[in-house]
């Protein structure tokens, strides 16, 4: 029953005939595929005869072979092959595989862009892109002025669920980077000030450092990878399901409904994380100082005389601006997201690194107008 | 007398331990059409997955030609599988590839046939749910009714001797659909494939399907088992009865007792 297929060629002055015998299933017709398209490449001018009396099992991968063979006889020749032999139970196979005309255009989409075209298609992409982007910027500032008309329109409830998913569960990630960024930096600037004698200016540097730069950008990284994937993700897969397409003709507009509250809460958490995270900071730089003989008070004598009030408030003020690029990036990629599958996952990767990019050139332009304020 | 493809024994299903159907007792035979009916949400999807072994039972088994999928493991297993296609609900696509080479990938995966012989089994899959010209779109350019289409041509890619359908001709025009019952009963017919289908489609049902069963939520269990046209006459039990004649009738199903009834085997 399961002997594999076996092909024998007989050629008589006007017949080529191909005799097939035993089991023609998918595992069994791969050993004489090649061989009978070879075969009837060099029939000639004689008529093709497919002999099947032999087969004893035949399925659709068999049918699909058999008709495969038909349709490169009925190319090369103007006569059709002739079939004979095949029992009756598999002629209804034999049919059904003949049903789709392989002769047909069923060719794939034309080549790929050459590779002028596609990085011109891809510099438009990006110019396009920052168009949309910026247009929902705008719609959700416009969206936000008009509900701060109206503050009780806001969904508070939905704003404070997501600070608290956002900001709370976020405490012990931003704790154990900023207090390893201050460690390490305390422990590496430590060694070079040694040298001079000035080991206890770390905590200048640490406390500059972490206040100023180091704080604002750790937690809008961490927030960056946590909170805007998520909002991206939550929001692509409600454009998949159609749910927003189900608030917009509910009469509820998705960005207030959806995008207004998460910009809101990440607005307001990121500088309390960043407030926590330059404490934890400073007090990873501590830990090296004490560690080195220094008293703790000096330390913190250090950071608290160095310090001003100035380097505090342009950190936090940096955050507020920071909060707003994480949601809004984040919505904005996920309310972007194309069909399919794969595209809740590239929505999520858009949104991490467009954001991360955007705190780091508005790190960059708050450095400049910092600098330019003589903050 | 026909060989047994699927023996279902003291069957518990359900996820987390907790059953949804108690002690489910059935066999399929080879070459059955076999449908499993039930209202929505009473957990016909659930024995489906428990059948083709992706969720261990929460006690019985299910033996497929003799062996348990789920606790088959290595060849056995993969010998095993490649025996089964299954086409999912929502028709599981892979999103990254087109049509076609969703097809091919099995075709791919467990043969040595040359390229253009795959390309060529796959089209006449396809052609089989007449989706030839849609090879090679994405999934998601497709509709609704195309993916399940190309979900059962994925199913039979490799030729399995038993077909799992869920809810196939859900979303089809009537057309498609009548197609597909044809398509069903002629593979069923010349190959001998057991098919097991889970839908809704009653006139469907009665075409083609030799023989149901029907679950119910409140009883977890079967409550009617038997090929469709008797069912349909058989008013012994209205619920089943209703079911069957599409009657939104007045009796629920707690008010008769599983035990009166005929059909239950």
């Amino acid at each position: 029953m399961t002997e594999p297929p076996q092909l024998a060629i007989t050629t008589t002055t006007d017949t080529t005939t191909l005799c097939l015998s035993g089991r023609l299933d998918a595992r069994g017709i791969a050993g004489v595929w090649p061989q009978a398209c070879l075969a009837i490449g060099q029939v000639g001018s004689a008529a093709l005869v497919i002999n099947l009396e032999g087969v004893d099992y035949l399925d659709m991968a068999g049918a699909a072979f058999i008709s495969h063979l038909k349709n490169l006889e009925k190319k090369r020749a103007p006569v059709p092959p002739q079939v004979v032999g095949l029992r009756s139970e598999y002629a209804p196979m034999l049919s059904l595989a003949e049903k789709t005309d392989m002769n047909s255009d069923f060719k794939p989409p034309g080549p790929p862009p050459s590779f002028v075209e596609q990085t011109g298609k891809n510099i438009w992409d990006i110019f396009s892109d920052a168009r949309v982007f910026i247009g929902f910027i705008g719609e959700i500032t416009w969206a936000m002025i008009t509900s701060l008309k109206n503050p009780g329109r806001i969904r508070w409830a939905d704003t404070l669920v997501i600070a608290e998913r956002a900001g709370v569960d976020a405490l012990p990630i931003v704790a154990l980077i900023s207090f390893i960024v201050g460690l390490v930096m305390a422990f590496q600037a430590a060694i070079p000030m040694k040298m001079f004698g000035a080991e206890i200016y770390v905590a200048n540097l640490i406390g500059i450092a972490t206040v100023r730069e180091l704080g604002p950008l750790m937690t809008a990284i961490v927030l960056a990878g946590r909170s805007a994937s998520a909002f991206a993700a939550e929001i692509g897969t409600m454009k998949i399901n159609e749910e927003l397409d189900a608030l917009t003709v509910m009469g509820m507009d998705p960005v207030k409904f959806l995008i207004l509250p998460r910009v809101i809460a990440s607005t307001l958490i990121t500088p309390l994380l960043t407030i926590f995270a330059n404490l934890v900071g400073i007090l990873g730089g501590a830990v090296v100082i004490v560690s080195l003989g220094h008293p703790l008070v000096a330390y913190y004598n250090q950071v608290v005389n160095f310090v001003t009030w100035q380097d505090f408030t342009g950190g936090i003020i940096k955050c507020f601006v920071f909060g707003i690029l994480i949601a809004a990036t984040g919505c904005i990629r996920g309310y972007q997201t194309a069909r399919g599958p794969a595209a809740v996952g590239e929505a999520t990767t858009r949104a991490v690194v467009s954001s991360i990019v955007l705190i780091a050139v508005f790190d960059g332009i708050f450095s400049i107008i910092y600098y330019y304020m003589g903050v | 007398m026909k060989k047994t493809a699927i023996k279902v024994r003291n069957l518990s299903a359900g996820y987390n331990n907790q059953a949804i159907m108690e002690n489910l007792c059935f066999d399929i035979q080879s070459g059955e059409i076999f449908v499993i009916l039930g209202g929505s949400g009473c957990g016909k999807s659930t024995v489906l997955k428990h059948m083709i072994g992706l969720i261990p039972p929460v006690s019985g088994k299910v033996l497929i030609h003799g062996e348990n999928i789920v606790t088959a493991r290595g060849t056995a297993r993969n010998n095993l599988l490649q025996k089964i296609g299954v086409a999912f609900q929502n028709g599981a696509l892979f999103g990254s590839m087109t049509v076609l080479e969703n097809i091919m990938l099995p075709l791919k995966e467990y043969t040595d046939l040359p390229q253009d012989a795959i390309e060529t089994i796959a089209m006449v899959k396809l052609g089989l749910v007449d989706l030839a010209q849609g090879a090679f779109l994405l999934p998601d350019e497709l509709s609704g009714g195309m993916r399940k289409r190309a979900a059962i041509a994925r199913a039979m890619a490799l030729d399995p001797s038993i077909l799992f359908l869920d809810e196939p001709s859900a979303g089809l025009d009537p057309l498609t659909s009548a197609g597909l019952d044809k398509l069903i009963l002629e593979l069923c017919a010349s190959l001998g494939i057991t098919f097991v289908i889970v839908t809704h489609e009653l006139e469907s049902i009665i075409a083609i399907a030799d023989r149901t069963i029907m679950l119910e939520k409140e009883t977890k269990g079967i409550i009617a088992m038997g090929p469709p046209k008797e069912l349909k006459q058989n008013k012994s039990n209205p619920y089943v009865y209703n079911f069957f004649n599409r009657n939104p009738g007045t009796q629920k199903p707690e008010t008769w007792k599983p035990e009166d009834l005929e059909t239950k085997k």
